[in-house]
């Protein structure tokens, strides 16, 4: 490829040394910051297990239970530390079980390359023991994917690989790379990727939407923020809170957007989409000026897209190009990294306040906490709810924990009531909704963040998807808090049945194991509540604990999340019962 | 018709598409067609203007607003330099096309010459069995060549996938430029 050639690369070149691929593939990822991988031998790896081996005490291998918790728990490691997470498996069914991981990478923008093993080039097509065609079933979920077949590519390849995970819009590479290529010699240098010619991560911004943007932002008169996950991967946390306190802006996010600004914030106004706060959901619709910073407009945040804030002028900031009137069309596009378009608006905002319009926002809330909030997180019913656990714990850690949550009816209360003052804190499956990604996902997020308290909110259902991980847990002693929120239900399929199938339950009831007998099996701490009065002091008690911590709590069986937006429902149409 | 189908009008668009040449590009570009149940109706891939850079020209019947979004995800692949969609009015387009027929037809049917003449297609070859046909131009013409010819009957046929050129710019060189700046 003569194309790869032509390529910046950087000045600092290492002296060539004349050594295997597998060794190769780990002094590359090492001069590329890496220290910890995720991962699962067999066959076609092998070469670079046996490096890994002789160079432990440079690189930390995991060998997580599944090749999928490998993929989640380098995604929760990417998630706290903003650092590319690296998984790695063999050929066949190993590189097959990543897919799950790099498809819910690729749709919530999270930088991880993926390294498989591949049998031999002379078999390629062949039909070989464990022979896949990774890169074909890995093409629509990857950033980018290569297949390296011949020793002497690898550090150019995996060069390219963590230059286009990290950069621009974060997501998921995967790098084939077959036996031989690992086995054979050759002259090894690395140079760090500097850029690719037909990829421009970084659009130059444009001062002209700028403008017009800051324009429409001083002369509007009902403001509304939302933002996404692109002011976290963009790092502009601080520019989001100057913007929203010089313009007087209430602002809402969305679930990946959560923890980029203090929940405590008083023009934090909540959570946008589905199971969003009553009044971000209504006002929506009444705002004049819609600035979305860092988010795509997702159907869970918009719902019906005919209704969504037709009233309102649309300011889109985004870094991806191919967001910018995917669903909704922009009124003005901002394109590029949002802590440089913001930086560059900041100076043109005028300073200004909206406490009438702001008052909307608290009205609302008034109506949500009397109608949903009161009861779900200071119920007076006898059994506990998922709502009051989350609250505890916010007490508990004084909102300064990672909360690391899976999907489903506990993922939405976890995000609609978990506190914190901290940004890269809310690690959860947003996109792609994927069921087991929390327990593997918290593991990463504890590696990456060992001073941090992580806690694991999962459901009884998306547990047992990846209930495996316990293993991985107890080999590295991994001082995760993992919260099981236990109503015997698929809880959410079990709502939308409730609410939109007449109470036909199909298959959404659960006959669960005793989980606390299963935590024991793996030698950690357990404990199972079921009453109120003993919740404060366990939650105190797990997080005094030095040690994994596994706590089942029994709540309410046939709770439903509230408010909700019926699927294809107008944000305006938000029923909060 | 479908919901999400009777906002807009169908129509033909020509998307041009400048890449890298590299193994698996075509596999991920058709991929994107494919997540949005969108048939792709000729697809041609060749040299471009520029050296080391390649050109699919792929044709699709559907609506403006998906063929934004094909584009946006097309130009978003790390090996695609710029992707355009045009109108047929806004490009120059061409098929090419092939038709084998048995010699003795050349001789007994009269007819035939006259098809070769008002067609304005070229004879590439003629054997003992057989003599092959070249046309190229729009796929009505070649169409009609088609349905002329079929009485008599067709031995081989081929059709090639649209090649077009637009008749605005497309600016690749100054992009590659910028990127590398």
């Amino acid at each position: 490829m003569e194309t790869l050639k032509k390529e910046k690369t950087a000045s600092t070149k290492q002296s060539t040394k004349r050594i295997s691929g597998a060794e190769a593939i780990i002094h590359c990822l090492l001069a590329e910051g890496v220290d910890l991988i995720y991962g699962y031998p067999g066959g076609a790896i092998m070469p670079l297990y046996d490096e890994l081996y002789k160079f432990q005490d440079k690189l930390t291998h995991i060998l997580t239970r599944h090749e999928q918790g490998a993929t989640h728990a380098a995604q929760g490691y990417a998630r706290v530390t903003g650092k590319v997470g690296v998984a790695v498996a063999t050929s066949g069914p190993g590189a097959t079980n990543l897919i799950t991981g790099i498809a819910d990478a690729q749709i919530d923008s999270t930088p991880m390359v993926c390294i498989t093993g591949q049998v031999a080039r002379h078999l390629l097509g062949s039909d070989a023991f464990q022979e896949t065609d990774i890169i074909g079933i890995s093409t629509p979920v990857t950033k980018w994917n290569c297949q390296v077949t011949k020793a002497s590519e690898i550090p150019e390849v995996l060069a390219k690989a963590f230059y286009i995970a990290r950069s621009g819009r974060p997501g998921p590479v995967l790098v084939d790379i077959t036996k031989n290529a690992q086995i054979d010699e050759f002259d090894f240098s690395y140079e760090h990727c500097k850029g690719v010619r037909s990829y421009n991560p970084y659009p130059k911004p444009d001062i002209k939407a700028i403008k017009e943007a800051a324009n429409l932002i001083n002369a509007a008169k009902k403001p509304f923020i939302v933002f996404g996950q692109g002011v976290i991967l963009g790092e502009a946390e601080e520019q989001l809170k100057t913007l929203v306190e010089k313009a007087g802006i209430p602002a809402a996010w969305t679930i990946l957007g959560l923890s980029a600004m203090d929940t405590d914030h008083p023009l934090n106004v909540g959570m946008v989409g589905m199971h969003g706060n009553y009044g971000p959901n209504l006002l929506t619709n009444e705002c004049d000026v819609l600035i979305a910073i860092g988010m795509r407009f997702d159907d869970r945040v918009t719902g019906s897209l005919d209704t969504y804030a037709k009233q309102a002028k649309i300011i889109h900031f985004d870094i991806d190009p191919a967001e910018i009137n995917k669903n909704v069309k922009a009124d003005v596009a901002v394109l590029g990294d949002s802590k440089v378009t913001l930086d560059l608006l900041l100076p043109m905002i005028k300073t200004n306040s909206h406490d009438s319009w702001h008052n909307e926002f608290k009205k609302k809330y008034e109506i949500e906490f009397d109608q949903i909030i009161k009861n779900d997180v200071y119920p007076t019913k006898d059994r506990l709810t998922m709502a009051e656990v989350i609250e505890e714990i916010n007490i508990a850690s004084g909102h300064k924990a990672i909360i690391v949550s899976d999907v489903g009816q506990h993922q939405m209360i976890a995000c609609r009531y978990a506190k914190f003052k901290q940004t890269k804190s809310n690690v959860t499956s947003g996109g792609l909704g994927t069921m087991g990604f929390a327990l593997p996902a918290a593991i990463g997020a504890k590696m990456g963040a060992m001073d941090r308290e992580v806690v694991a909110i999962i459901g009884d259902g998306g547990y047992q998807m990846t209930i495996q991980e316990l293993g991985t847990i107890f080999q590295n002693k991994t001082p995760v808090k993992i919260v099981v929120l236990n109503n015997d239900h698929l809880g959410m399929v079990r709502q939308w049945q409730e609410l939109f199938f007449e109470s036909r339950y199909a298959s959404t009831v659960m006959v669960n194991p005793d989980f606390v007998k299963i935590a024991e099996g793996y030698h950690i701490q357990s404990k199972r509540i079921s009453e109120r009065k003993d919740l404060k002091a366990t939650i105190q008690e797990m997080l005094a604990s030095k040690d994994a911590y596994f706590l089942e709590v029994k709540v309410e069986k046939e709770d439903n999340v509230f408010p909700m937006i019926p699927s294809g429902a107008s944000v305006s149409d938000i029923r909060l019962k | 018709m479908e919901d999400w189908d009777k906002e807009m009008e169908k129509k033909w668009f020509t998307i041009s598409v400048y890449s890298e040449n590299s193994v698996g590009l075509l596999n991920r570009i058709s991929g994107i067609f494919l997540k949005r149940h969108i048939n792709i109706e000729s697809l041609n891939v060749s040299k471009s203007e520029i050296d080391h850079v390649s050109k699919f020209t792929i044709v699709v019947y559907t609506t403006e607003d998906w063929v934004r979004n094909i584009v946006g995800q097309v130009e978003k692949q790390i090996e695609v330099i710029k992707a355009f969609y045009h109108t047929d009015e806004e490009t120059i387009y061409q098929e090419s096309a092939l038709f084998k027929v048995a010699s003795t037809l050349l001789f007994d049917e009269r007819n035939i010459q006259n098809i070769i003449k008002d067609s304005n297609s070229q004879i590439v070859t003629v054997s003992r069995d057989f003599f092959v046909l070249s046309k190229t131009g729009r796929r009505n013409e070649i169409d009609e060549m088609y349905q002329q010819l079929k009485p008599y009957g067709i031995m081989q046929f081929v059709r090639s996938g649209r090649i077009a050129v637009s008749k605005s710019e497309m600016k690749i060189s100054s992009l590659l430029k910028e990127f590398n700046q």
